[in-house]
């Protein structure tokens, strides 16, 4: 248990800066899940939470000590890999012990711990299999198993689910979500899928191009996103973008408008044709291609009128849920 | 069904004459070995009487006793000794330093580390016979000769082995070494708990390879041992050969040749088994 404290965190590789200062307070025990697309930065910032890369300026702070300088082991951290990493020629105990031996835990109290890592995990009957005998979803609980019996201060997960199949995803997404809550460990999770950040965060960092565009709780980054890129990457599908001029106002400021807060209706202000459309069972995806070219996404119920390909509709929404950003993404 | 099977099976008169060409293939290669062996289980006089005897004889036990405790210039026994402590040590050694050279090439960050891969893979090109003066030169200055130093450490150091391990842990995950140095290992313990459990089937091959790289060695024994209880059995059946007037002991020689034959081909044997079981459960 302990608080995460990252002040204006920078690295560069050489020249090239990949982390622009990034600022966050994490609470004890809160989960917080950093998101972005692939090399923004996020798995770097991580590593360097973790101690696998160096920080060049600024301060990472475990509890108000500062680790900067620290071995990963000495930083009372536990990781699990997008691969698990685990070792190959061990059983899952010993994998699951490997920390504790090296630290010396007497032998009773290794016994003990992983015990109960593996029941929290349903490995019991595991315990003397090797990994290359455990499907997908095991081996992922062996590392996971593997960061509970050191019972660190800050949980560090890099992607953890990205190698497991869409159900067994989304049941490891909750799982993972309960024993963090169960455990009351501070978590700092990784991933570039954002219905993951939605549905784990308790605060959410939104990463850009090595920058943290928005930080917030996911709701709060959903309905109000700071910047254009925020906007279009929270979401799905994405929130459409459309220029000012097309609706008839004044200025280089983009509207953005979310696909679930569109309706088709003839009476709308925006004319736009049906481009084709995505049936989903319980909803339907309208894809449709406004007069300057511009794509627009509505998100219909099964139960509604589904355009024909290459009709003209109407497009309307609620003033209130239209976001406005200036040419440079920020919100105006 | 039969047709099916044919894409792989040869029957009828293709297969017969497979089966043919591979029986007198071996037939050609063992037939020497079986003269060897026959030779070493008669006696001397069966031996120079021409026709050679094709069928065993029946000083087997004496012919060995013989061989084994007195020799020609050294008992056999001793020989196969010095043989097994040169190659085992060569072969252990040669594991040991080319395991902690890729070690250090693949893991750590060191000025110059091409450099000095690159360095240890030209040697490669330089065939023991080539530096066998300066390094006899070497050897002769610690006193050396006549030792099993003298014997195995010029020759410790492989550049294929290195390249080989190198090769290995470059396919071995990153996130290994990451999760160990999370776990609180340091590099060497990575090394011992994971990197080398991990070799093991490589380490297994290799072994192989350079125990009989090390039996087979024939000229650098020959160089620098000349006390006959230093000799080892590759060279020592050389030794064995008369100078002068002297009469050939052929059934000894025989039987000696035999006797050199029996560990490399155990050493293949026994570590087959383990290289193959290595090979079908792969752990990566």
């Amino acid at each position: 248990m302990a608080t995460l404290t990252l002040n204006n965190v920078k690295k560069s590789f050489g020249k090239t800066d990949v982390i622009h200062g990034i600022s966050i307070n994490v609470a004890d025990g809160e989960f917080i899940v950093i998101v972005g697309p692939s090399g923004c930065g996020k798995s770097t910032l991580l590593r360097m939470v973790a101690g696998l890369e160096t920080t060049t300026s600024g301060d990472i702070q475990i509890d108000g000590r500062r680790v900067n300088d620290q071995e990963p082991m000495d930083r009372d951290i536990a990781m699990v890999f997008q691969n698990y990493a685990l070792y190959p020629h061990m059983s899952v105990f010993d994998n699951m012990a490997y920390g504790l031996k090296i630290a010396r835990t007497p032998r009773a109290e290794i016994e003990e711990r992983v015990a109960h890592a593996a029941k929290l995990l349903q490995l019991e009957t595991y315990l003397q299999r090797k990994p290359r005998e455990l499907s997908g979803g095991q081996r992922q609980r062996v590392a996971m198993g593997r960061a509970i019996v050191r019972k660190p201060s800050v949980f560090l997960f890099d992607e953890p689910l990205s190698n497991l199949d869409a159900k067994l995803r989304v049941q490891m997404r909750l799982e993972i979500k309960a024993l963090q809550r169960e455990l009351g460990v501070t978590a700092l999770y990784v991933t570039h899928d954002q219905v993951e950040a939605m549905t784990m965060a308790d605060r959410m960092v939104v990463m850009n191009g090595g920058i943290a565009d928005q930080i917030g709780e996911p709701l709060e980054v959903y309905a109000n996103p700071a910047t254009e890129f925020v906007a279009g990457f929270i979401g799905s599908p994405p929130t459409n973008f459309l220029s000012a001029e097309i609706l008839g106002q004044s200025g280089d400021a983009k509207i953005g408008v979310r696909p679930e807060h569109t309706r088709l209706s003839d009476s709308g202000s925006l004319k736009a044709r049906a481009a084709y459309s995505e049936a989903l069972g319980a909803e339907t995806l309208v894809h449709l291609k406004c007069a300057d070219g511009t794509q627009f996404t509505v998100r219909q119920d099964a139960a509604s009128m589904i355009p024909q390909e290459g009709t003209e509709v109407g497009l309307d929404w609620d003033p209130a849920n239209e976001m406005r950003f200036d040419s440079s993404g920020r919100r105006c | 069904m039969a047709e099916q099977n044919g894409m792989v099976e040869r029957r009828g008169a293709g297969l017969w004459l497979v089966h043919l060409g591979l029986i007198v293939g071996i037939a050609f290669i063992f037939f020497p070995i079986w003269l060897a062996f026959v030779a070493s289980t008669v006696e001397q006089q069966d031996i120079v009487r021409p026709p050679m005897p094709l069928l065993p004889g029946d000083q087997f036990f004496s012919n060995y006793a013989r061989a084994l405790t007195s020799g020609v210039n050294a008992p056999v026994s001793t020989m196969l000794l010095n043989s097994m402590i040169m190659a085992v040590g060569i072969s252990l050694g040669k594991i040991a330093i080319s395991l902690l050279s890729a070690f250090a090439i693949v893991y750590f960050r060191f000025p110059a580390r091409r450099l000095f891969f690159w360095l240890i893979f030209l040697t490669l090109m330089l065939p023991v016979e080539v530096r066998i003066v300066p390094t006899y030169e070497v050897i002769a200055n610690f006193g050396m000769l006549n030792s099993y130093q003298g014997l195995i450490l010029p020759l410790i150091a492989s550049a294929t082995a290195t390249f080989l391990f190198r090769q290995f842990f470059m396919t071995v995950p990153d996130e290994l070494a990451e999760a160990a140095r999370v776990d609180g290992a340091g590099p060497m313990r990575f090394f011992f708990d994971i990197l080398l459990p991990m070799s093991r089937t490589n380490i297994a091959a290799l072994f192989v390879i350079l125990f009989i790289y090390g039996w087979n060695q024939y000229l650098w024994p020959l160089l620098i041992t000349t006390d006959p209880e230093m000799n080892t059995i590759v060279m020592g059946i050389k030794q064995m050969f008369p100078s002068g007037d002297d009469t050939a002991d052929w059934p000894v020689i025989m039987a000696t040749s035999i006797l050199a034959m029996v560990p490399p081909v155990l050493v293949v044997v026994g570590m087959q088994r383990l290289f193959i079981r290595g090979l079908v459960d792969s752990e990566k």
